[in-house]
């Protein structure tokens, strides 16, 4: 009975609501949420290789495709400026495998149990265990934009543009890192949440990441990258950057980004609830 | 009728899995305050699925428990407030230190911030971890691991503790320190124990009652005392200095009982009266004028206890040198060491 | 010779029998280099519109080569996980104790790894055939790019055994991948070399896979183009990596 009322909430409405009525419930998630950061942060292997391999990329893209600015109808502006958006959308779903498996080695470990043990509820444990995901991806996301700056890359929407960057770049990844703990709470297993990485990259491949949707030749990719959400992720972010204010792709950005954190956080609460199964 | 001041009661409890067959099959127990209670079984028993149920990480199929004085069922919440345990794995976070575990408990447990740093401290001090604290447990020892595993289980202060297996895979002193704070535990400070296990000498050593469970069910349960009265008398093996003179001991020993012999010459009698005879037995032999090169005194085990109620012995016995041939042991039967 | 091969094929057996009762393996394996040939020869295929791409089976032969050859890269690479995967398991000191001549293991992961991307070439191959890719290349010039991958394969097989047995922990996938990656990337893959600028134009020049890229690029057009060298360096890779891979094994071996 209980849990039918919470999931008429959502997740959302159920932190609120403890958090309301449960002043140490605040203290609870930031503990949780501390005990991710110090995860995140101690296992350093985990922070660079993940921010390495997207810049890296960059790198490589960002001189290697130059010539595509060539193509009739590319934007008048620089190869590297127009790719600069891969890199934020590449680190969220590094966000989203490495949240998972640390989700799943509690599970497997039987940490989660522990966790289960105390007052803490399932929504709140959540939100705190996604805590060190927010904060790799304000730490990736400001490193992608020094990165870019420093190699010349202007923001066409200036200072107010590129903090709404870091918000819509931290918005995805939030939404992905609830796609690695959904898998992991659904699964429990750290192989499970490996083995969706390279159906994430899959979707990235398939959008307009590497090239304007309208100067895709072949119609059934451009047919794909129409319908993948992630296209319109990538162009959100991409025309802060290269268009400065577009109301439109702003629009479209945020919310297929808030789409993401509302299902994939709805789902993962909702995993967490039977995962958790206490009486 | 079950005890209203029982601190866990189980009345009828079953857990069935999918595809399987009933894990726990209808037990029924009920605990003391204060009480250390040995759950001993086999692998596969039905022991941790028990546990699982009891600290609400498991609802039950059917049947129904208090522990506490709370239902486990419909009052998960404060059966949770009132118990602390350390599961079958130690479930550490191998990046965080010692000390953080503790600090992370005692939030989750709503412990009030002023008091959180000195009661990690004062678990630290008790388990023997002040040095480790801050050290990283992935290079903590498995006994380190599994004293900050009680450690953990004990922040909020808990009136009943339940532990599932706790010393699997220890060394003999690190489960000897476990042991100590566990009797101290329960003896001085009136906690309540329930403790899984499938080491003969730990229950033996530590419950003040048994249950043995099988295949989901309680095949017996008392004292481990009485449980061993159940099966016999202790025995004495003696074996005689001069081999030629084993009719002369027979004669000697006939009025304690039957002597058995054994190819080695040895013989082997059941003391009617218990252990206190034993002296009477010595006595026996030395009016006789007959000599022994050995003499042995062979107290019943939980494992022969086991062995007479299933038919089988129990696994992971710390004795596994002593593998008989599965039968239920005649009464007296030889035994080395327990 | 013949203790050599028979330890060579048992373990080869072994590799491609893992492979094929593994989903998880075999699966990725064939479906990320079509992907690859989906994302670069259908997103980008604009990029032939490029004043002075002058490649002219068309961009969809263009990515089919880069994509081909990367697909042997890789099936070397993923040998090395599984080799890595040994060690981390023990299973890999069970070999070490019951092959009589050891170098037979590394022949036989390698030949693991040629015979699982025979599939992924050929599904590939098939991919691309069936998007309408031009061919102008005759039988030899083909089998000439085919024996390019070929040595592809070998030598980035040699260089993951080799890493795999120095570290001998899965832990060491991202080294085993990345320097490969890099090389493979800072070749002229989605552009012919004169279309590149700036620094990648530098590197680009300078890089054997660039070499071996374009020589395998021209075999499939009919129009060969330093065939000679790129096999020179091919063979040069194979005889280094293949030290490499026997430092390895020897390390492994120190190891015990």
């Amino acid at each position: 009975m209980r849990n039918r009322s919470r999931h008429r909430r959502g997740v959302a409405g159920d932190v609120v609501a403890e958090l309301a009525g449960h002043p140490a419930l605040i203290e609870q998630i930031g503990a949780v949420g501390r005990r991710s950061i110090t995860r995140t942060l101690r296992q350093r292997a985990l922070l660079v290789f993940p921010m390495l391999f997207p810049l890296i990329l960059f790198a490589i893209n960002g001189s290697a495709l130059n010539a595509a600015t060539r193509i009739p109808g590319f934007p008048p502006v620089s190869y590297r400026a127009f790719v600069l958006a891969v890199p934020f959308m590449q680190g969220a779903l590094f966000i989203a495998v490495t949240a998972g498996i640390d989700l799943a080695r509690d599970i497997e470990s039987g940490f989660f149990n522990r966790l289960a043990l105390t007052p803490l509820s399932g929504p709140a444990l959540l939100a705190g265990q996604l805590g060190g995901a927010l904060v790799v991806a304000l730490i990736q996301s400001v490193v992608y934009l020094l990165v870019g700056l420093a190699t010349g890359v202007g923001i066409a929407s200036g200072v107010g543009g590129a903090l709404v960057l870091l918000a819509l770049s931290i918005l995805i990844a939030f939404g992905f890192a609830g796609v690695g703990a959904l898998i992991a709470l659904r699964s429990g297993s750290g192989e499970a949440v490996q083995a969706i990485f390279p159906l994430l990259f899959v979707t990235l491949f398939l959008s307009s990441a590497s090239i304007p949707r309208p100067l895709i030749a072949v119609t059934w990719f451009r047919d794909v990258a129409t319908y993948n959400p992630v296209s319109y992720l990538i162009e959100g972010i991409r025309s802060l950057v290269i268009t400065g204010w577009d109301g439109r792709a702003l629009a479209l950005g945020f919310g297929f980004a808030a789409a993401l954190v509302i299902i994939t956080l709805g789902l993962a609460g909702s995993a967490m609830t039977n995962r958790l199964a206490r009486t | 009728m079950s005890d209203p001041k029982a601190a866990i009661v189980v009345e009828n409890l079953v857990r069935e899995f999918r595809k399987g067959p009933r894990a726990v099959d209808g037990i029924d127990l009920e605990v003391s305050p204060g009480e250390i209670y040995g759950f001993l079984g086999p692998n596969g028993a039905g022991k941790s699925t028990t546990v699982l149920m009891l600290t609400t990480l498991l609802p039950p199929t059917s049947g129904t428990a208090t522990v506490g004085g709370y239902d486990i069922v419909h009052q998960g919440t404060q059966v949770r407030e009132s118990i602390g345990a350390a599961l079958q794995e130690a479930a550490l976070d191998p990046i965080l230190t010692g000390r953080e575990h503790l600090q992370l408990q005692a939030t989750l447990q709503g412990i009030p911030k002023v008091t959180r740093a000195a009661r990690a401290q004062e678990l630290l001090e008790r388990v023997g971890l002040t040095e480790a604290a801050d050290r990283r447990v992935g290079g903590y020892s498995g006994g380190m691991k599994r004293r900050l595993d009680l450690a953990l289980a004990l922040v909020h202060s808990p009136r009943i503790l339940f532990l599932d297996e706790p010393t699997t895979g220890l060394d003999l002193q690190s489960r000897t320190a476990l042991w100590s704070e566990v009797a101290r535990l329960a003896h001085e400070e009136g906690m309540t124990v329930f403790l899984t296990t499938q080491y003969l000498e730990e229950a033996d050593a530590l419950a003040d009652r048994v249950g043995i469970i099988d295949h989901g069910k309680i095949v017996a349960e008392d004292t481990p005392a009485k449980l061993k009265a159940e099966i016999g008398n202790p025995t004495v093996e003696v074996l005689p200095a001069d081999l030629s003179a084993g009719d002369a001991f027979a004669d000697a020993l006939s009025t304690f009982g039957a002597p058995a012999r054994s190819g080695r010459g040895s013989l082997t009698v059941q003391l009617p009266g218990g252990e206190a005879q034993l002296a009477e037995l010595v006595r026996a032999l030395d009016a006789a004028n007959l000599h022994v090169a050995s003499l042995h005194l062979h107290q019943p085990s939980l494992d022969d206890v086991f062995l007479a109620k299933t038919g089988r012995k129990l696994e992971g016995s710390a004795d596994d040198g002593d593998a008989e041939p599965v039968a239920a042991p005649a009464r007296g039967r030889r035994r080395r060491g327990r | 010779m013949s203790r050599f091969l028979s330890v060579a094929r048992a373990v080869a057996w072994r590799s491609i029998h893992n492979t094929l009762v593994s989903p998880a393996i075999i699966v990725p394996s064939i479906v990320f280099p079509l992907f690859f040939l989906a994302a670069f020869a259908g997103g980008l295929s604009k990029i032939a519109q490029v004043p002075n791409f002058d490649y002219p089976p068309g961009y969809t032969a263009f990515q089919y080569v880069f994509v081909f050859l990367q697909s042997a890269a890789f099936g070397g690479v993923f040998t090395g996980f599984a080799i890595a995967r040994d060690f981390d398991s023990g299973f890999a000191r069970r070999l070490m104790l019951s092959a009589p001549r050891r170098s037979g293991i590394i022949a036989g992961y390698a030949l693991g790894a040629l015979a699982r991307w025979v599939v992924t070439g050929s599904v590939v191959t098939i991919a691309a055939l069936a998007a309408g890719m031009n061919v102008p290349g005759n039988p030899e010039e083909l089998a000439g790019m085919v024996g390019i991958g070929v040595m592809v394969n070998v030598v980035a097989g040699l260089w993951a055994c080799g890493v795999a047995m120095f570290l001998r922990t899965e832990q060491a996938g991202a080294l085993i991948q990345m320097p490969v990656f890099v090389v493979i990337f800072l070749a002229p893959i989605y552009v012919p070399l004169h279309l590149l600028t700036g620094w990648i134009h530098s590197v680009a020049s300078v890089n054997p896979a660039t070499t071996v890229l374009e020589a395998a690029r021209g075999l499939l057009a009919g129009s060969p183009i330093d065939v000679g060298l790129a096999f020179v360096l091919l063979a040069a890779g194979a005889v280094v990596m293949g030290a490499w891979a026997r430092g390895g094994l020897a390390s492994a071996e120190r190891a015990g």
